[in-house]
């Protein structure tokens, strides 16, 4: 069997529509990078799902990094993609008097924090399971090397209780391309548990067109029944990263997450732990979202409607000039609708 | 924001390690897996996240091993 049996396999499928859900932002673009949808038939739709942090961030999240980072004394770091989201008042990028640095690690951050001790440096920690784990890294190095001015602002979220919600919704999906990067540290077991829970096939994908091809054409033969599948065998293991794991856990618990798009979702989030409050910038409470009229962002995420169903899509929010995350961030559902299939 | 990519360990040292990608050569934070230099890695924001178990070639022989078998199954719900 080669890549080209697999395309001429799902090529021919003419049962049911089906519809499988990735969630993992950076299976968006593999997929949307590939030309995935192009080699399926009409009867296999895919649709992308909460799997990009950006996207899935609330207002009240991004307009307290802007109050943070226009505080004297006060430095914001964070990963690029998260400056162009829109709060209630605007982006961090274009906020009057804003201090931010933007880094590729987190760990970065210790050495701006150990190099100007009379800034308050914040780091915006957003992400799921894959990027918890540099957290906790980055909360024990701040403790270890006694650094006093360096703290977080957590939206971390967490994948199955989104998932369940999912499966809850109205939504009409038969199986899930389960996050590769995820599952490498959380292990492919927990989607094996949550298959048995919903009923539904989970295949694990790595991020090349045949591991992601091997995922959908799986799920085809699945639909209807609770499988798990891992086509992401070399970083996957049933079990995952230990390590990571109880380093997360150590410096970590569950809570309650507030979505965009789905609302506020028990034991869907991590914050820090009591005995480490003193590292959190003021992440509890960061609840609302503030969606700007006509952005069907959070429909998108929800996987109620697609980008292009969106009136604003490619005409008001492009990604040269963004209106809604998902548009912003190079792991959101419209931004590579508009790059790869819309025009 | 969950991007990952994999790359070969050229050195480790004090649970720092170096890493190339084709050519290019970053650090990464090797705290949470045990590497040693020659080790293909997943490497996600600069930290290890995993040693890779197999080779992109191998991965592709074990991906299509497991479509054969799943194709050999009779398709019940069809």
């Amino acid at each position: 069997m080669k890549t080209a049996d697999l395309i001429a396999i799902l090529s021919a499928y003419n049962g049911r529509l089906l519809t499988f859900m990735e969630v993992c932002g950076t299976h968006t673009a593999a997929i949307s990078e590939c030309g995935i949808p192009s080699l399926l038939p009409p009867t296999i739709r895919l649709i992308s799902g909460p799997g990009c942090p950006v996207c899935v961030t609330v207002s009240a999240y991004i307009d307290r990094l802007i109050e943070l980072a226009t505080t004297e004394n006060t430095c914001v770091v964070s990963f690029g993609d998260l400056l162009r989201v829109k709060g209630s008042r605007g982006d961090l990028r274009s906020a009057v008097g804003a201090r931010v640095e933007m880094i590729y690690t987190p760990f970065k951050a210790l050495e701006l924090a150990e190099s100007d001790p009379d800034t308050t440096f914040v780091f915006a920690a957003v992400g799921f399971e894959t990027t918890a784990p540099i957290y906790a890294l980055l909360a024990e190095q701040i403790i270890a090397r006694g650094i006093k001015n360096l703290k977080l602002l957590t939206a971390l979220k967490t994948m199955p209780a989104v998932i369940r919600t999912l499966c809850a919704g109205e939504n009409a999906i038969d199986g899930f391309i389960a996050p590769g990067h995820v599952a490498t540290v959380t292990g492919s077991a927990l989607f094996g548990k949550l298959a048995r829970e919903t009923g539904k096939p989970f295949a694990v994908a790595g991020f090349t067109a045949p591991s992601l091809l091997a995922a959908i054409l799986a799920l085809t033969r699945s639909a209807g029944k609770a499988s798990l599948f891992n086509f992401y065998p070399s970083a996957v293991t049933e079990e995952g990263n230990a390590e990571a794991l109880t380093r997360v856990d150590r410096y970590f618990e569950p809570c309650t997450a507030s979505w965009r798009g789905l609302g506020a979702i028990p034991h869907s989030g991590l914050r820090l732990r009591d005995e480490f409050a003193h590292l959190d910038a003021g992440s509890h409470g960061l609840t609302e979202d503030h969606i700007p009229a006509g952005c069907h962002c959070g429909e998108v995420i929800a996987g109620r409607s697609r980008p292009c169903d969106c009136p604003m899509f490619g005409k008001d929010c492009t990604p040269e000039s963004p209106f809604g995350a998902c548009m912003v961030s190079m792991e959101g559902a419209c931004y590579h609708h508009f790059i790869n299939d819309k025009h | 924001m969950c991007v990952a990519m994999p790359g070969r360990v050229l050195t480790v040292e004090n649970g720092i390690a170096r890493v190339e990608f084709d050519g290019n050569i970053i650090e990464a934070r090797a705290d949470l897996t045990r590497v040693a230099p020659g080790d293909r890695v997943l490497v996600h924001a600069g930290l290890i996240i995993q040693k890779l178990s197999a080779t992109e070639a191998e991965e592709m022989d074990a991906i299509f091993a497991d479509l054969r078998e799943i194709m050999e199954k009779p398709d019940e719900d069809r």
